[in-house]
């Protein structure tokens, strides 16, 4: 047994145990959670609505590598290559073709997914640490890429492009910070109906099947190898669009904004997320934003410290991340409501 | 031609530190099946451990062997303290956790030394080796400390009960606690020698790419490259892809135009990635047989 097979069995026992459609929230729920998305910016500060918009662009990012890892059960620490290209085709397109901002975004996704697509065929042999460290290479690689000379007309090079904010349209009483995030919660929002309608899907069942048991799958008829390339090609189409949009929150891209620390940080918001949990995929990008802040803020010099710290309590304390934690305050609320 | 033999004399020196560091993360990964991405860490900050003592006076060789038993210990400690309860945790837990370490480990390193960069002694000196032009004494040096590492090691797995002992609980640990022997305290055993030959790693490069909290990032990744060129299987097979990525990046760095020092990286990993897509397993490596 392989480890990438380990992992899946393991994550098989804890899907066991909760309810099928664990995968999302209630319905409910959702709406409660969509509505104090839509609501709170309007009583919020410029700076705090950028962070949102942030949040909401690393949740896609992260949403899009639990659809490949705990979807089809690939590893990836190489999304930070994936999310720097979308970035560059969003910033290329808007500033040197005058391209409508809009328009670059699913550009980015196509170009990505045709990228993530090509880099499954080789990926395709590789499983569990190898494959980490295959994708890792990629992210390594990706802002030495994006330096080349060759490029250097379209990218800027080591200085990179600076990006322009949109306005609002048809004459909205909006804010530039404002509507973004309406934008970028549009977005967003159109992805995840997209990726839950993707997993509960007949390709989703085989991403599963494939995930719990590739021999299984493939002698039940999944073409394991289009599935798998599928996945890679659809998490990184999700995270070009997410590059995009990050492209134009922050009005910048430049190579060593892309760099390994930015792969470290998504997977490590799928991790606190709980893998294959979407709506986890929030919570995560939540911690990987605004965890390192607070830990700058209890101390300066030790800010790696204290989020290594951190992150070591909620491994031990809840190995399976915020679902885990949904899950335990689901059980409690029944309980209450039956006493 | 003078110019091919000094590329790769030269990449056979930086080669032995990658086989170092590569044979440290085999070592952890036949204990617990997971690649330690601290490694690195653990390496820097035993070497920072030494320059300290150094600081305070002590001389080279009796900071290089305190070091070496504070890597030791400190190798033990984390295996028990942290991975030990995380055995049986999803492999995406480890690698967080992996992450965590290097986290905690890098900024700690930061706040007692801080971030300037700092001269490193060589024990061998600097001076061309044998009044040869090839090659530096320190070059040479590197080599000779990772050849009698090997040939330690060698002897260790090969001669001696606990070496046996350790062989048998990575591969086949159930068997292993039938016979009698530890299987747990083997594991922490593996991660001390790891840390061990992490920190002479770390010690024998900082004269070249000098001492700082992030100095082993690129070895690091090298050594994983050399790793899985060899095979994680395979610590003979980390030794040699050690040495031959080491000689493959000066060579490519020399020869390929518009490669250079920037892309040498990118490069070296386009290689690996390939030896992989072809033969998986690595070079040395086992293939093993999946059942359904």
């Amino acid at each position: 047994m392989s480890a990438a097979e380990e992992v899946v069995a393991e994550g098989h026992e804890a899907v066991e145990a909760v309810p099928k459609r664990a995968m999302t929230l209630s319905t409910t729920t959702s709406l409660v959670v969509l509505a104090a998305f839509l609501i709170v910016p309007l009583f919020a500060k410029n700076f705090i609505i950028f962070q949102l918009t942030m949040l909401l662009i690393y949740g896609l990012a992260v949403l899009a590598l639990n659809i490949l890892t705990g979807g089809s059960g690939q590893f990836s620490l190489g999304q930070s290559a994936f999310y720097a290209v979308g970035a560059y085709v969003t910033a290329v397109l808007m500033e040197q073709f005058n391209v409508n901002y809009a328009l670059t975004l699913p550009v980015a996704g196509v170009i990505c997914f045709g990228f993530g697509f090509l880099f499954g065929q080789p990926a395709l042999r590789l499983s569990g640490v190898y494959l980490a460290l295959a994708t890792f290479a990629l992210a390594t690689a990706m802002p030495q890429l994006l330096k080349l000379n060759f490029l250097e007309h379209w990218t800027g090079g080591v200085q990179g492009l600076v990006v322009t904010k949109p306005d609002a349209p048809f004459g909205l009483p909006m804010g530039q910070d404002m509507w973004l995030y309406y934008f970028t919660l549009v977005v967003t929002l159109a992805i995840y109906i997209f990726s839950v309608n993707l997993l509960r899907s007949r390709s989703g069942r085989a991403f599963m099947a494939i995930r719990d048991n590739e021999i299984a799958a493939s002698s039940m008829g999944v073409n394991v190898a289009l599935y798998k390339t599928l996945a890679f090609g659809v998490s990184a189409g999700i995270t070009g669009v997410a590059g995009g949009l990050s492209a134009i929150a922050v009005q910048f891209v430049a190579p060593d904004s892309y760099n390994i620390t930015l792969a470290i940080s998504l997977f490590l918001g799928m991790v606190v997320g709980g893998v294959g949990w979407l709506p986890g995929s929030f919570v995560g990008a939540a911690f990987i934003i605004f965890v390192p802040n607070m830990a700058e803020s209890i101390s300066k010099g030790l800010s790696g410290a204290v989020f290594g710290v951190l992150l070591f309590l909620v491994i031990f304390l809840v190995p399976h991340g915020a679902r885990q934690v949904a899950i335990v305050s689901q059980q409690l609320i029944g309980k209450l409501k039956k006493n | 031609m003078e110019l091919f033999t000094n590329q790769v004399l030269a990449g056979i020196a930086t080669g032995a530190i990658y086989a170092c560091m590569a044979l440290a993360v085999v070592m952890i990964y036949q204990a617990i099946d997971h690649l330690n991405f601290a490694q690195g860490e653990m390496a820097m900050f035993a070497t920072f451990i030494s320059w300290q003592l150094m600081q305070w006076g002590v001389p080279y060789w009796a900071a290089f062997v305190i070091t070496l038993a504070f890597a030791f210990v400190g190798g033990i400690a984390i295996e028990r303290i942290l991975f030990k309860p995380l055995a049986k945790a999803p492999i995406l837990t480890n690698v967080a956790g992996f992450i965590a370490l290097f986290a905690i480990i890098n900024s700690s390193a930061g706040l007692i030394w801080d971030f300037t960069i700092k001269q490193y002694p060589t024990p061998f000196g600097s001076s061309p080796f044998l009044g040869s032009q090839l090659i530096s004494t320190h070059q040479a040096g590197m080599i000779g400390v990772t050849l009698l590492l090997l040939l330690g090691l060698f002897f260790f797995f090969q001669y001696t009960r606990i070496g046996l002992a350790m062989r048998a609980a990575a591969s086949l640990p159930e068997s292993a606690r039938l016979v009698g022997i530890n299987t747990s305290w083997m594991i922490a055993l593996g991660w001390g020698m790891a840390s061990a030959i992490g920190a002479i790693a770390g010690m024998l490069i900082a004269p070249v790419v000098f001492l700082e909290p992030n100095m082993m990032g690129g070895v690091l990744i090298y050594g994983f490259a050399a790793a899985v060129l060899g095979g994680l299987s395979s610590p003979f097979g980390a030794v040699v892809g050690g040495f031959l990525v080491g000689i493959f990046e000066n060579l490519a760095g020399t020869y390929i135009p518009g490669v250079g020092n920037e892309l040498k990286l990118p490069i070296a990993l386009a290689l690996i990635i390939s030896v992989l897509v072809v033969k998986p397993a690595g070079l040395f490596g086992r293939h093993i047989v999946k059942r359904v």
